[in-house]
């Protein structure tokens, strides 16, 4: 995906996104994915990626950063880039068209704000409508019950300390940031996913500047 | 000769018939002599006809003088997934008609996946003084102008269930049609229609009926206005909320809570769109109280869920999303000792990947954990062997279990080998099952087992399984109570088909679509057999302008005493004992 100069700009203004780094190759996500699925995840790499900031290189975000992303692809791919193509059956899986539109329905719902949100570690993808939280800590909150953890809190200096985990989020420009930096109101317009992100990078986070 | 037995006066016979309910005991009366057939028709009151086509209204009129109630199915099981095309048949007209004509006093009527139009229902408005109850069942092709004629004009009406059925939703302006005067309604499902209805109208309805039991709302029924529905019917017994959403006001949730409190008899609740996670606790109330609970439509987390039904001590029926997940399972197999049936749909059924924590392992735990555990329905999309010989030796009481494993062909995850020694083991341990669809990579081995074990089985659905005719000659030829089979997208063809044709007069219908059987063979199949209705479905043009050797489209097979039907779309023909293309 092409990215302007404009948001190069940004990026240097927003070195705590540069900080940002990918996983580990060792530690990618498709272990625990059943074997049935590793067709579709491969398939899925060879499609375009959201170019991704490594902490000691200072590239440009236009780079495609090809392999280096397959690991996180299974994750990230999904927004970016049009999901690997598959014929869909007539009448399968067998749900009732009722049913179907309903659950349709109910994420285009008035207002609802769905993001997917990825744990490192977690071969499970989860969907929250971000317009259910009043703010930060009822959202935290909700995500440490879903993934079984615990976030810390937040302060603006330290990030999230006292913990192994961050929150971070991709926001419209691409962006990786760390949830909490912007005002509520705007993270919820901004956000088009989130990613706990765990270890070292969680810890490194929010140290910068 | 004796005559003992059969000396009793008739009314001495028709006073014993009337404690004899079920229709198969009936019909077993009635075969007992001439005499008691006589006898039984006449004092017959209620009878159910599994397939509108089997039988015609004269037919049902002729034997039967004085029902008050009819049941009636039109289209096969697999139109509920987009499998038949529109127009295919299932009118309801006829029939009505039929009955308003013969049938004064008849009491219900309950249509099934059946074409129901205003006019019909304007017709059953006007034609019985005493009507009670009309459920349309997954019906379709009527609006709300029909209701508002029975609104209208049923002043007898106790029961009005819309369940599952597409209504043309034009104004919301019926339910004002019951007039003031009306009190007797003790059962209304509204829960498909789209549009508001009068809520003032409704509330009015609902307080002045002292004998309602079940109020089934539409997900237009805003939340705030639950608590004065609720109030004004404390004995409801069953529930269907409508959007269980609103601006998280404190009041708005106690007002809620107290209402649901007030429920003393409430046992079922159902409905929950678009749930805002922070008002299911006003239910915590009455969870103690419920047997049965749908959470189908409620997009929450796994913790809510947990929350909610770790509390339901007694529930005996739940469906919900696969939000629930496996450690939500695991809960409700710790929690829900007395829990029957579970339906797990799939929230994100076309996605590639799986969104949520549900495996195998979450009904494994229900078939440990629940020791009445008796019908399934679960999606999933990992399967193994393993797994489904635990579930069929902890389980041995399954009656109905409905696997669908999402990805077709999916084999055992663990092995890579195909699903067949693990349906095997269900049929084999759950001597009782009556109902299983399979899924997952299968080969002929499985069917060989349904043959083998499925003895009390009557309704079998296969989807992309199978190697050979072999497969299906295992089921046609082992299973003796089989009822109703429905098949697609499996290499099953001619051979399998023309050696079983008899085994089909005794089973109400066979469905196959994109299987391997030819024009050819229908046409055989149809000569051969002149009690069955042998109709083929092609939307591509009449088969008989491809060789006979090419496979049908889709092939519906039933038995019938009333000959082929008259109202056949352009896209069907029938294969009847004439051997040549009769286009309707």
């Amino acid at each position: 995906m092409a990215t302007s100069a404009s948001a190069y700009e940004n990026d240097i203004k927003n070195l705590k996104a540069t900080e940002l780094t990918l996983g580990l190759p060792g530690t990618h996500l498709q272990q625990n994915v059943p074997i049935i699925d590793q067709e579709k995840s491969s398939a899925s790499s060879s499609s375009n990626k959201r170019p991704l900031q490594l902490p000691h290189e200072e590239t440009s975000p236009a780079q495609d950063c090809g392999s280096k992303c397959s690991n996180i692809a299974k994750n990230t791919d999904d927004d970016a880039a049009p999901p690997p193509s598959k014929a869909k059956i007539v009448g399968w899986p067998p749900i009732r068209s009722y049913r179907k539109n309903s659950l349709q329905e109910q994420s285009e719902a008035a207002g609802g704000i769905y993001v997917k949100v990825s744990m490192d570690g977690a071969p499970y993808l989860r969907k929250i409508d971000l317009k259910i939280y009043g703010g930060y800590p009822q959202l935290l909150k909700a995500l440490e019950n879903m993934f079984k953890l615990t976030i810390g809190e937040y302060s603006e200096k330290e990030g999230y300390k006292g913990s192994d985990y961050a929150p971070t989020y991709e926001d419209k420009d691409g962006d990786w940031m760390l949830v909490g930096d912007v005002p509520w109101d705007m993270f919820v317009t901004s956000c088009k996913r989130l990613r706990i992100m765990k270890g070292s990078e969680a810890r490194g986070l929010g140290c910068a500047v | 000769m004796k005559k003992a037995a059969y000396s009793f006066p008739e009314e001495v016979l028709e006073h014993v018939f009337s404690f004899i309910v079920s229709d198969k005991d009936r019909s077993s009366i009635s075969l007992v002599c001439k005499s008691w057939y006589e006898i039984e028709r006449w004092c017959r009151r209620k009878v159910f006809v599994g397939n509108c086509y089997a039988v015609s209204p004269p037919i049902l009129i002729k034997r039967f003088p004085e029902l008050r109630s009819v049941t009636l199915k039109g289209k096969p099981h697999f139109a509920d997934f987009n499998l038949v095309p529109e127009g295919w048949g299932g009118f309801a007209c006829p029939w009505i008609r039929a009955m308003a004509g013969a049938y004064p006093w008849l009491e219900e009527i309950r249509l099934k996946r059946m074409v129901v139009s205003d006019e019909s229902l304007e017709i059953i408005a006007k034609s019985f003084r005493n009507f009670k109850v009309l459920v349309l069942s997954s019906c379709e092709g009527f609006t709300t102008e029909g209701l508002a004629a029975i609104a209208a004009n049923c002043r007898n009406l106790r029961e009005l269930d819309l369940r599952e059925s597409e209504v043309e939703d034009l104004s919301g302006r019926w339910l004002s049609d019951f007039p003031d005067s009306y009190t007797s309604l003790e059962s209304l499902n509204i829960s498909c229609l789209g549009n508001e209805v009068n809520l003032l109208a409704l509330e009015r309805l609902v307080s002045r009926c002292p004998n309602l039991k079940t109020l089934r709302l539409n997900r237009a029924v805003p939340l705030d206005r639950l608590p004065n529905l609720l109030r004004g019917a404390p004995q409801l017994a069953e529930l269907g909320t409508g959007a269980y959403t609103s601006e998280m006001r404190p009041d708005v949730f106690s007002n809620l809570a107290e209402a649901f409190a007030g429920c003393k008899q409430l046992k079922t609740l159902s409905g929950f769109w678009d749930v805002l996670p922070s008002y299911l606790p006003a239910v915590y109330p009455i969870c103690s109280q419920l047997i049965s609970l749908n959470l189908s439509y409620a997009t929450v987390q796994s913790p809510d869920l947990i929350k909610l039904v770790s509390r339901c001590e007694k529930l005996q029926k739940l469906w919900v999303l696969d939000y629930i997940e496996d450690d939500g399972l695991e809960v409700l197999a710790a929690s829900c000792k007395d829990l029957r049936e579970l339906r797990v749909f799939p929230s994100d059924p076309f996605g590639l990947e799986p969104n949520v924590a549900l495996t195998e392992q979450g009904l494994v735990s229900v078939s440990e954990g629940c020791p009445k555990l008796q019908s399934v329905l679960y999606f999933c999309r990992q399967m193994s062997n393993a797994a489904l010989n635990t579930i069929a030796r902890n389980r041995p009481n399954l009656t109905r279990f409905r696997l669908c494993i999402i990805e077709p062909r999916s084999p055992d995850y663990l092995t890579l080998q195909p699903l067949d020694d693990g349906f095997g083991a269900i049929v084999e341990h759950c001597k009782d099952l009556r109902r299983l669809s399979l899924s997952g990579l299968l080969t002929d081995r499985v069917f060989g087992y349904i043959g083998t074990y499925g003895k009390k089985l009557e309704m079998l659905s296969v989807a992309f399984a199978g190697d050979s005719d072999l497969g299906l000659h295992h089921v046609l030829s082992g299973c003796d109570n089989l009822r109703k089979l429905e098949i697609r997208d499996c290499p099953f063809g001619d051979k399998a088909l023309l050696a079983n044709a008899a085994k089909l007069e005794t089973m109400r219908s066979l469905w196959m679509s994109s299987c391997s059987v030819s024009f050819g063979a229908c046409k055989v199949l149809g000569q051969k057999m002149p009690r069955l209705n042998v109709e083929v479905m092609d939307e591509s043009g009449p088969p008989d302008s491809r060789p006979e050797s090419s496979p049908v489209e889709k092939l519906y097979v039933y038995r019938t005493v009333a000959g082929p039907r008259l109202d056949m779309p352009g896209f069907v023909w029938t294969m009847d004992d004439n051997s040549a293309l009769r286009i309707s």
